[in-house]
């Protein structure tokens, strides 16, 4: 929303979404198994206001830690559960609540497991005769050729037509469920970590795919990573999830250089290094992420965070710009003190006050 | 660069792989011993008029309760009939019931467990009490109770023993289908626009329907347990119609003279439970892929 | 060599299959443990890293078993050694933290009492004094509050929380070797630099040696002095960690390095290694690596390299760098 009306030749973003929220209710006996301890609140609070713009084109990757609401927004995103409140516009329009054959077909689905995303007992030809046939994609007599043509994509053959999921590896499953995603013409991708169920020697064979992917057939793609090396090394923009909620928007290389929010700082510094001598001594980060049945009061960072004022725990920062546009596009922020944070560095010179957290973490 | 070895070497991979299927039908002991087993006795049961000797019902007074004999193989009953010829025809009473009174409840059951499983909400919340209901009572008292409503005789034990056992495969068939559906398959299927009925009749059915046909298989043992059981309580198939259970009921008062009335049709009972349960087990073995490897 | 702490020499592990030969998972490995060292061991699914690693524990799965070779700590030979008395070795001498510590864990016991069994059986402490150690485990492991979550059960902790605790039982009795499989590949990334320092800073403070079995390069150059790398069940490179990352020789380590993003160095175009690793059954002869790599002669598939020293205290089994250097 904010960032709309600084650029003059921006067409709009493909993909928009407005205050997205999702809660689950837990009543009766379920409540006692999962809420911990002391923990009255029965509602989970999965995302708690979410906006974010997916561009048309680009590679938005999507941060945070397991529980901050990842895998819900992608799930609200492709229309497989509904979201309690707010809206996704497709290229301007409201997305229907129920989404019907054709609305669902733009927004395409890439899982993290290779083993439970490709049903055991559907050939790959039937698999995608099928979408292309649903969706007269082609017509009748060119379905085998168009499926070739999709194979071919994604660097398989022809005769992969005939075989089951069972009979391709790790690697080869991910690059099918990439060819079925892309069999109904999708302009956009949503991929929940999928490169993290791989080896380290086929997860670059389809990063790379990704980035061709976008190149050729111009898709935007949502790619949903806690890797932080692979999302640095693909996407375009970065967005950070914290507890239900957009935390930090950039340029990757803005991000990554000049984070405007402690949370983003401490995922950066947590980050191993790959490179003999280079160290992530600087910042660990205290504690764990709060439960979201329990979201802090005021800024939903402020208990692990070691710049936090009084003014983090009675106001909850919106994401606004912060600092200049450097990049293609604004660097947004969702932390009161984004302004002070340069002064307040950490980053690769310790701070005393957390080092000596860090040292008593040790002793 | 990468991707013709790539390729290279999934084609072989491939290659490997395609004949395990089959390979691991006929490498499957117990499943090649049920289907031998079992196919004998459909063998006996369909060729019956062939096999046997003489007419099942045929009574010949004059000749009753006589000693296995070149001429009557296994004897004659207390109504001069040819054993061995009631024991041939007795294979198709007793197979087609329990085949029969399998596919009844194995249609309802999976349709409603499917449905329930599938789109769960209040439909599924009266299935599962129903299947409570049901479960609470032992199955022979349920089926008992029922053939006296409708009165003994084949059809009534088809209605007894598929209202009774329906619940078990809709059980089954709601559990798989509960886990079925939430793979990221099905997701991706209903993301691809496919229908609700699609989705479960092309992606899920034939995914969990293994499950339920492993159990029918048990299931026929049980239900030709419980004809014969009938039969001996006196509640099966009215006579003179040959069947393993009267024979074994009828047999049981000369044990002591003419052991092999009622002891032969016991052995052919148990061997027939033998052959399903292997057929079963060989079943489940090369139907689900996990157990496979 | 006696100072070595542990010593694994030409261990083959694999199942005994009648009627056939042998299926061979880890093929001649060979690597010592130094006291006070951290030694890292990384490869890719089924190189045989987590086998090898069981078998110095001891636990290997049914049906796998120690084919050859020998395994030997503080000089004793744990191949060769009755059942019982490895066993009494494993909690005050060696002790092992698994990548799924609710697996590793007893649901129905508060954690407090499990980290306090250890002690209590090995170290022959009171019930009470047995407490007091596994509080001070927990409290130096940073677990916060560590009285009231001695009492919780596995399942009221968090992931991070439950990996802290397994460390804290691990290391409840002094163990001189403390084996890690994959310990934080199940955890965030920040929550895995804290589990990360902890260990780092457990081992300097008591000089406990450390094998830490991993897929991620990185985690590797965080925490280890040392390591191997394998490739489908040998080892083909071992040095320092500053050689192995900074110098690598074979190919595999090369293109394992080259495949992997550089948090770093975000510009460089990742290569990925072309086709996919051998399964178990369809081992090519020679090295292993041969039909994936860019270096492959014909030479390449005709004998299992051996292992040459590339430069002091480094090794590789390549004939093609070994031969670059002779």
């Amino acid at each position: 929303m904010t960032g709309r009306a600084q650029n003059p030749p921006f067409t709009g973003p493909v993909l928009r979404v407005a205050d997205i929220t999702k809660r689950y209710h837990l009543q009766g006996p379920l409540t006692a198994k999962i809420s911990r301890k002391g923990e009255k609140n029965n509602i989970l609070r999965a995302l708690d206001g979410v906006n974010i713009e997916l561009r048309r084109g680009e590679i938005l990757a999507l941060v945070g830690e397991s529980g901050s609401g990842k895998s819900t927004l992608a799930k609200i995103l492709v229309g497989g559960i509904p979201a309690t409140s707010g809206a996704v516009h497709y290229h301007g329009v409201q997305m229907p609540k129920r989404r019907g054959r054709e609305a669902s077909r733009r927004i395409q689905m890439v899982f993290q497991d290779p083993y439970s995303s490709l049903n055991p007992r559907i050939s790959v030809g039937a698999m995608l005769r099928e979408l292309l046939l649903l969706h007269r994609i082609v017509p009748r007599g060119e379905v085998r050729a168009e499926s070739i043509r999709l194979l071919n994509l994604v660097g398989l053959e022809a005769d992969a037509l005939d075989a089951f999921p069972s009979q391709f590896s790790g690697g080869q499953r991910q690059r099918l469920a990439i060819a079925r995603a892309l069999a109904v013409r999708p302009d956009i991708l949503i991929a929940d970590e999928p490169v993290s169920a791989l080896d380290v020697s086929v997860q670059a064979t389809i990063l790379d795919l990704f980035a061709r992917l976008q190149l050729e057939l111009g898709l935007s793609i949502l790619f949903i990573a806690h890797n932080l090396a692979v999302v640095q090394h693909l996407s375009q923009r970065v967005a950070v999830m914290y507890l239900g909620r957009i935390v930090e928007v950039a340029d990757t290389a803005e991000l990554f250089s000049n984070p405007r929010h402690p949370y983003t700082r401490a995922l950066i510094d947590s980050i191993p290094r790959m490179t003999a001598g280079s160290v992530n001594e600087a910042f660990v980060l205290e504690g764990e992420p709060p439960s979201p049945f329990n979201i802090p009061s005021g800024c939903r960072f402020n208990p692990r965070c070691p710049f936090a004022g009084d003014a983090c725990r009675i106001e909850d920062p919106a994401l606004v710009v912060v600092g200049s546009v450097t990049g293609a596009s604004p660097h947004e922020s969702a932390c009161l003190r984004a302004a002070d944070l340069d002064e307040l560095s950490l980053a690769r010179t310790p701070n005393p006050a957390v080092a000596g957290t860090v040292r008593s973490v040790i002793k | 660069m990468s991707t013709p070895t790539l390729l290279l070497a999934a084609r072989r991979q491939r290659r490997a792989a395609a004949p395990r299927t089959l390979k691991a039908w006929y490498q499957n002991r117990a499943l090649v011993a049920g289907i031998i087993i079992v196919g004998a006795l459909v063998l006996v049961a369909v060729l019956a008029p062939v096999l046997a000797p003489y007419d099942p019902v045929e009574q010949d007074l004059l000749n009753t309760l006589a000693d296995p004999s070149a001429a009557h193989l296994l004897g004659t009953d207390k109504y001069g009939r040819d054993v061995l010829s009631r024991l041939i025809w007795g294979a198709q009473v007793d197979l087609r019931i329990g085949f029969l009174a399998v596919l009844i409840p194995f249609v309802i059951g999976t349709v409603v467990g499917a449905v329930a499983g599938y789109f769960g909400g209040w439909f599924d919340t009266i299935l599962m009490r129903i299947v409570d209901v049901f479960f609470a009572f032992p199955f022979y008292v349920m089926v008992i109770v029922l053939v006296f409503i409708f009165g003994s005789g084949e059809f009534s034990i088809y209605i007894a023993i598929a209202a009774v056992s329906w619940v078990s495969y809709a059980k089954i068939v709601r559990g798989e289908v509960l886990v079925a559906k939430q793979q990221d398959y099905v997701v991706a299927a209903r993301l691809g626009g496919l229908s609700h009925g699609r989705v479960l009749v092309r992606h899920i059915g034939p995914n969990v329907l293994s499950q339920a046909i492993i159990y029918a298989m048990s299931d026929i043992v049980m239900d030709i347990m419980a004809i014969v059981t009938l039969g001996y309580l006196g509640l099966g198939i009215a006579p003179p119609t040959a069947e393993w259970g009267s024979m074994i009921n009828d047999g049981q008062e000369f044990i002591t003279t003419q052991w092999q009335q009622a002891t032969i049709p016991g052995l052919v009972v148990v061997v027939a439970s033998l052959g399903l349960s292997l057929l079963g087990d060989g079943l489940s073995d090369v139907l689900n892929p996990e157990r496979r490897k | 060599m006696t100072d070595m702490l542990l010593e694994v020499e030409n261990l083959v592990i694999g199942m005994r299959r009648a009627g056939r030969p042998d299926a061979v998972i880890v093929d001649d490995v060979s690597f010592s443990v130094a006291a006070h060292e951290r030694f890292g061991i990384v490869g890719e699914s089924g190189s045989g890293k987590s086998l090898t690693l069981r078998a110095v524990a001891g636990l290997l799965p049914k049906g796998v078993e120690v084919l050859s070779g020998r395994i030997a700590y503080a000089g004793k030979s744990l191949t060769g050694m009755p059942p019982q008395e490895r066993r009494r070795l494993m909690g005050p001498e060696i002790a092992m933290i698994f990548q799924e510590p609710m697996t590793a864990l007893n649901p129905v016991i508060r954690v407090g009492e499990q980290i306090a069994e250890g002690p209590r059986r090995h170290l022959g402490l009171s019930k009470k004094a047995a407490n007091t150690v596994a509080i001070e485990m927990m409290a130096r492991t940073g677990i916060p509050d560590p009285e009231r979550r001695a009492r919780a059960y596995p399942h009221e902790l968090s992931g991070g929380l439950r990996q802290r605790i397994m460390i804290a039982m691990a290391v409840s009795c002094n163990p001189r070797l403390l084996l890690c499989d994959e310990p934080t590949t199940a955890l965030d990334v920040t929550v895995q630099h804290q589990v990360l320092k902890v260990l780092e800073g457990l081992c300097a403070d008591t000089g406990t040696a450390l094998i830490f079995v991993t897929h991620d390069l990185a985690v590797v150059n965080q925490t280890c002095t040392d390591m191997a790398v394998m490739y489908s069940g040998h080892i083909v490179e071992s040095g320092t960690v500053a050689d192995v990352l900074g110098d690598a020789r074979h190919p595999y380590t090369q293109g394992l390095l080259g495949s992997a993003p550089d948090f770093d160095r975000p510009e460089r175009r990742l290569v990925p290694i072309p086709g996919f690793p051998p399964s178990l059954t369809s081992r090519p002869a020679g090295c292993p690596f041969a039909p994936r790599c860019a270096l492959a002669v014909d030479d390449c598939s005709k004998a299992m390299p051996t292992t040459e020293l590339v430069a002091p205290g480094h090794t590789a089994a390549c004939i093609m760098t070994a031969g670059v250097l002779a």
